[in-house]
């Protein structure tokens, strides 16, 4: 997975409730389009018209903010299906990172896996990040910095954010998570062994 | 038996592998559910990366998202699901995991079949690419919903790297209004804290009337603990439980029988353990609820009104509910009863088990579906098709004009273009009324099978209250 330690880039604001990834990813285009494509039907319904056409109105169609790659968005972003898809989308759409006042919990866990970060910030935080993107339309100087956890607006102010220690060592260390699982082998096979002895009916199940 | 442990403390504790400091743990999976999208979709990864698959004896597969409901369907009936069913089938037999293949007697929707075949047993971490896991809480199963980086995380390990959720405990109290079920208390409690109310939590249901739900009420509640925010619901094993589970083909038998019993009885609740947050509702104030908008939590009982923005606490509120009935297309301050619906669905992980169709059937049994309305009852496995249809059931659908289908996630996911036509109005029982999430523009309500049922027969939302004798 791809390392994240410090991104500096535009930040849009996508200040709706609840956005789930279904609207992010439908299932339609997450089982019809490959991985590389999906970045391009990321939240279509929005998007797109019903004659295809872009939507100008929808809030990343905007001049400015058409190659940001910090999203901030409002509260329980990214909530509904387990969809990792919705994460692959935001990716391919060129986002590295999101701020919001909370996420939907498998989603920010699928963005960890991914290389994506998710920062929770209060809400009145998120408010005035979304409020100096918007004045900034088209300033690519937000500065993420996960080595300091420090995010500094176009203007210079700085706001500190907390991201779990396992989540933000991955991050910055960009590990597969398997190859380290991988490495407590002898700790699962131990595990394995003495369950089977105390919880013998969770293993080699078949039907008589 | 003296403590202050939760439920869920205790579940962990028994599962923790490694601890790997920072807050994190590493888990045992006792239990992974495949499906036939992000299994598929892992058991690639895995061949791709060189992986080997760690315990295949402790994962279990069935083809449910992208399967075809038609009768008579096969792999590529409806032209989406061949290359995910076959890949599935493909990497099962390659690991030697057990699938309950399609059209299998055991076949259905992977929440469904879990307690169905006894998998899903009390005390065990249980997890699957499905958002809707939280279902099996229903039996005290701590169960929760991974994305497909993490299924194959667990099919190349059994294990998950966890930091521990913050719990909470929702008692219910007070009796239940007739016609007034599962659904209602868990869309009840979503519009009443709120579908982020439960971001980070495990959430404990318990209380009296949680006690007295049988267990398909138990899994519609815990189904929808994700629509709450919460990855996993769980309740109390008790001996409902263990009555349900006793008969069950992959339960434990004889001596194991007896062990795991005195295993489980020990699992409850102490009574001196602290939650993180206690909330309560008082079911006496519920009616039968139907959704108007486009999040779960945009909810109403059926008597009540539609909100109007105008009236909305503040600008983001406001924007909220206008662009949900704008969606919808229903007009600020309308009434809910009497709008006329298209489509009707019965089915799903949510509300696709026998007792279920039990509900609805008795609203249906002697009427006719509307004739402006096309109805679906979609069983949630093969077994709960066998036995509705040795009870008749099927007959009373069908007689009244619902399409009888094959078991699976169908219209609930709208992933093998079984969905809603666009702008049409559908009262369904699933769990999600989001833009499209039935289609592209379709408008979904979401209640439970009795209200769903009289929606058809009536053609419009209705109160079940007016037609049940």
């Amino acid at each position: 997975m791809e390392k994240f330690t410090q991104l500096t880039a535009t930040a849009a604001p996508l200040m709706r409730q609840n956005v789930d990834t279904d609207v992010i990813i439908s299932i339609d285009n997450l089982m019809s389009q490959p991985r590389a494509k999906l970045g391009y039907f990321a939240f279509a319904p929005w998007r797109f018209l019903a004659d295809g056409e872009e939507n100008p109105e929808f809030e990343l169609n905007r001049p400015g903010f058409r190659d940001a790659q910090i999203l901030i968005a409002g509260r329980n972003f990214g909530c509904g299906s387990s969809r990792e898809m919705a994460v692959w989308a935001l990716s391919g759409m060129g986002f590295r990172c999101m701020i919001a006042p909370g996420f939907g919990d498998i989603f920010a866990n699928n963005c960890t896996k991914n290389g994506l970060l998710a920062i929770s910030l209060p809400e009145n935080r998120v408010n005035d990040l979304a409020h100096a993107a918007e004045q900034a339309a088209g300033d690519t100087s937000f500065t993420i910095d996960l080595e300091t956890n420090i995010i500094t607006s176009p203007k210079g102010d700085t706001i500190p954010f907390e991201i779990a220690a396992g989540d933000r060592d991955a991050l910055l260390a960009g590990l597969d998570e398997i190859g380290k699982t991988l490495q407590h082998g002898n700790a699962i096979a131990a595990f394995q062994a003495r369950d089977r002895l105390a919880r013998p009916w969770i293993y080699g199940v078949t039907v008589a | 038996m003296t403590g202050d442990h939760t439920l869920v403390d205790k579940i962990w504790d028994l599962h923790v592998v490694a601890d790997l400091g920072q807050d994190q743990s590493l888990l045992h999976v006792d239990r992974h559910l495949l499906h036939d999208l992000s299994g598929t979709m892992a058991l690639e990864e895995v061949n791709d990366k060189g992986y080997t698959v760690h315990s295949p004896e402790l994962a279990f597969a069935t083809p449910d998202h992208a399967v075809s409901s038609e009768p008579g369907r096969d792999d590529d009936t409806g032209g989406r699901s061949g290359r995910y069913v076959r890949g599935l089938r493909e990497g099962c037999a390659k690991w030697g995991i057990k699938l309950f293949d399609l059209n299998d007697a055991a076949q259905g929707i992977v929440h469904v079949v879990g307690p169905e075949q006894g998998l899903t047993l009390p005390g065990t971490v249980l997890v699957c690419g499905d958002s809707h896991t939280s279902t099996h809480g229903a039996l005290g199963a701590l169960a929760w919903g991974i994305g497909s980086s993490e299924v194959a995380h667990v099919l190349a390990t059994q294990t998950l790297v966890q930091t521990k959720p913050r719990q909470m405990r929702i008692r219910y109290n007070g009796s239940l209004s007739a016609h007034v079920v599962a659904k209602d208390l868990i869309l009840y409690t979503i519009g009443k804290f709120g579908v982020d109310a439960g971001s980070g939590y495990a959430i404990e249901y318990a209380g009296p009337i949680i006690q007295a739900l049988g267990v398909d009420a138990r899994a519609t509640l815990c189904n929808m603990s994700i629509e709450l925010g919460a990855r996993a619901g769980i309740i109390a094993p008790d001996d409902v439980t263990f009555g349900y589970l006793a008969d069950k083909p992959f339960a434990p038998k004889g001596g194991q029988w007896d062990q795991a019993l005195a295993h489980w009885r020990a699992l409850p609740t102490d009574p001196d353990a602290r939650f993180d947050k206690e909330l309560s509702v008082n079911v006496a104030d519920i009616e039968p609820q139907v959704t108007w908008g486009t999040s779960p939590g945009q909810i109403t009982g059926i008597s009540g009104n539609l909100p109007d923005p105008a009236q909305a606490k503040d600008v983001s509120e406001r924007q909220n509910i206008k662009a949900a009935l704008d969606y919808i297309g229903l007009a600020p301050g309308q009434a809910l009863e009497g709008v006329p619906i298209d489509r009707v669905f019965i089915g799903s992980c949510t509300n696709g088990r026998l007792s279920d169709l039990r509900l609805a059937a008795e609203i249906v049994k002697g009427r006719k579906v509307a004739n402006r309305v096309t109805a679906w009852v979609v069983p949630g496995s093969a077994p709960v098709k066998k036995a509705a249809e040795a009870e008749g059931l099927d007959k009373v659908f069908t007689e009244a004009g619902f399409h009888w289908r094959e078991p699976g996630c169908s219209m609930c996911v709208a992933a093998n273009g079984e969905r809603v036509e666009p702008g049409a109005r559908c009262v369904s029982t699933s769990n999600r009324n989001f833009v499209g999430r039935q289609g592209p523009e379709a408008r979904t309500h979401l209640a439970n099978p009795a209200m769903a049922a009289a929606a058809a027969v009536a053609g419009c939302i209705t109160d079940v209250r007016k037609l049940a004798s």
